[in-house]
């Protein structure tokens, strides 16, 4: 579980995040939703850490992350998986390199041990016969698996996403979400995804977070989204014509 | 940001770069594998350019020396000194800062703009040990056998254009390069090539590692990179040949 509590971010002048609080459960595709420049990346990146916040806390379970010092997060960090928006695969490493870094680098399992726990995760996100391939070589969507089984190597208590299926078709989307969500349930996590893509939502949204100009502006599931009457998510979930009709014809 | 901003950013992240190793194992292989790249990769420019460089010196001292009572061994040992002490650490070290500098600023900054270096902190990685220590100790480790050969191409350089264009005999030339040896002028040479080796890796590192946007950025990076690490690369020549020979 990860709590956020009246969190508050600033670059500058510019208040990206207003006393935004949360709490994202585990064994749930948690979504965190909202427009292009509503503040879902910065909140996802204060999340992990990446960024510093102004003030408030986020909690990993019941460790406050914000009061922790650079060896606590450190530990707090071996607990995350992530996969980012362009995979963010590590170029000069082949897949079974990229999936086996993070095993090389933190767990004391023997080689023997490694290779059979990236051969499971490769198996679970679908990869066949690519060990060799270098990120420059597979398609975008075999990139993000393989992002994926690299975030889930070392067993994460925690998984973020970061819009895992922007530049994908729709066919591989709905893997790649489907793919998310079965991890999320097998192993536990707390997963959070950020996204805009609304058949994400349709399809995964467990527990959804919508961000508006910065601050909280609504939260519920995917099934309550449709009956909703907060504006600025109706604006957003119901822009397009397909969406519309759906809503009336439901 | 002005240059006394950069000079503290800069040190911030030499305390990053200069830490503990997370694994030892994976330290001296990333050490290996960037001898290789920054090193290895190397040595065929460095041959070329010393080889013509040494030609050129003793050609061009030949022409200058008409003068009957200079004795002709001074052509080996004008090519031996001007190796010895400036062409084979500076100007090879300027080269270097050209190829290996754009090439650290240009992986660098393209592994933090497409979130590599991201994902690296994720994992509770100290990115920036991760990726440049390597790059630091297998520089400072082989630079100084490129300078030894840059030396010995480039004197073998000047004997070749000597008995090729009739300028110089061979005897007067080899006399030449033993005159007047002094082994401090190598131990001088290599403290400056190591150093020079650290710039030539830790500003571009430092350039790559905190580029901001996306594929112009990283090439402004890179030239920017390149600029600075040939200025500094100057400077400390000047500043290490005023303590180093005082």
């Amino acid at each position: 579980m990860i709590r956020l509590e009246n969190v508050n971010k600033s670059f500058g002048d510019l208040k990206v995040l207003n006393d935004i609080s949360i709490t994202f459960e585990s064994g749930k595709t948690n979504l965190i939703i909202g427009q292009s420049g509503s503040g879902k990346t910065v909140l996802l990146k204060s999340i992990i850490g990446l960024h510093d916040v102004d003030n408030g806390a986020i909690y990993y379970n019941d460790r406050n992350f914000t009061e922790l010092n650079h060896k606590g997060k450190k530990e707090i960090r071996k607990e995350m998986g992530m996969v980012f928006q362009g995979g963010a695969l590590f170029d000069s490493l082949n897949v079974k390199e990229n999936v086996k870094f993070p095993l090389d680098m933190f767990s004391t399992m023997s080689e023997k041990e490694k290779n059979k726990r990236v051969e499971f995760c490769l198996d679970r996100v679908n990869i066949k016969n690519a060990n060799h391939l270098f990120p420059a070589e597979i398609s975008g969507g075999m990139q993000k698996r393989v992002a994926i089984a690299r975030a889930i190597a070392l067993n994460p208590k925690y998984l973020f996403c970061d819009e895992p299926n922007s530049g994908l078709d729709p066919v591989t989307a709905i893997v790649i979400d489907n793919l998310i969500q079965e991890i999320t349930k097998e192993f536990n996590m707390t997963t959070i995804i950020n996204t805009h893509d609304m058949n994400s939502v349709m399809e995964i949204g467990e527990k959804i977070l919508f961000i508006s100009k910065g601050y909280k502006a609504w939260e519920g599931n995917k099934d309550q989204i449709f009956n909703t009457k907060n504006q600025a998510l109706n604006d957003f979930v119901f822009a397009s014509d397909l969406f519309k009709n759906i809503k009336k014809s439901t | 940001m002005n240059l006394f901003e950069h000079v503290g950013k800069f040190s911030r992240f030499l305390l990053l770069v200069l830490s503990k190793p997370e694994k030892g194992k994976i330290f001296f292989s990333q050490i290996v594998r960037e001898i290789h790249k920054l090193g290895i990769n190397s040595i065929g420019i460095v041959v070329i350019i010393s080889l013509f460089m040494g030609a050129v010196i003793t050609l061009q001292t030949a022409y200058n020396m008409l003068n009957p009572l200079l004795p002709d061994y001074l052509v080996g040992y004008t090519t031996r000194e001007s190796m010895l002490l400036e062409f084979s650490s500076t100007i090879v070290g300027l080269i270097l800062a050209g190829k290996v500098g754009s090439n650290i600023a240009s992986e660098i900054g393209s592994m933090r703009v497409t979130e590599q270096i991201d994902a690296l902190e994720i994992m509770g990685i100290n990115s920036a040990n991760h990726l440049i220590l390597p790059k630091i100790v297998a520089a400072i480790f082989i630079n100084p056998f490129l300078y030894v050969l840059s030396v010995f191409v480039g004197i073998l350089g000047g004997l070749a254009a000597g008995y090729l264009t009739s300028t110089v005999a061979v005897s007067e030339f080899i006399y030449g390069i033993q005159y007047g040896f002094i082994p401090y002028y190598i131990t001088y040479s290599l403290i400056k090539t190591a150093v020079f080796a650290f710039i030539i890796t830790a500003v571009p590192s430092y350039y790559g590692y905190y580029v901001k946007g996306g594929a112009l950025e990283v090439g402004k990076a890179s030239t920017k990179a390149v600029v600075n690490s040939s200025i500094l690369i100057l400077l400390a020549n000047v500043i290490l040949t005023q303590i180093l020979l005082k």
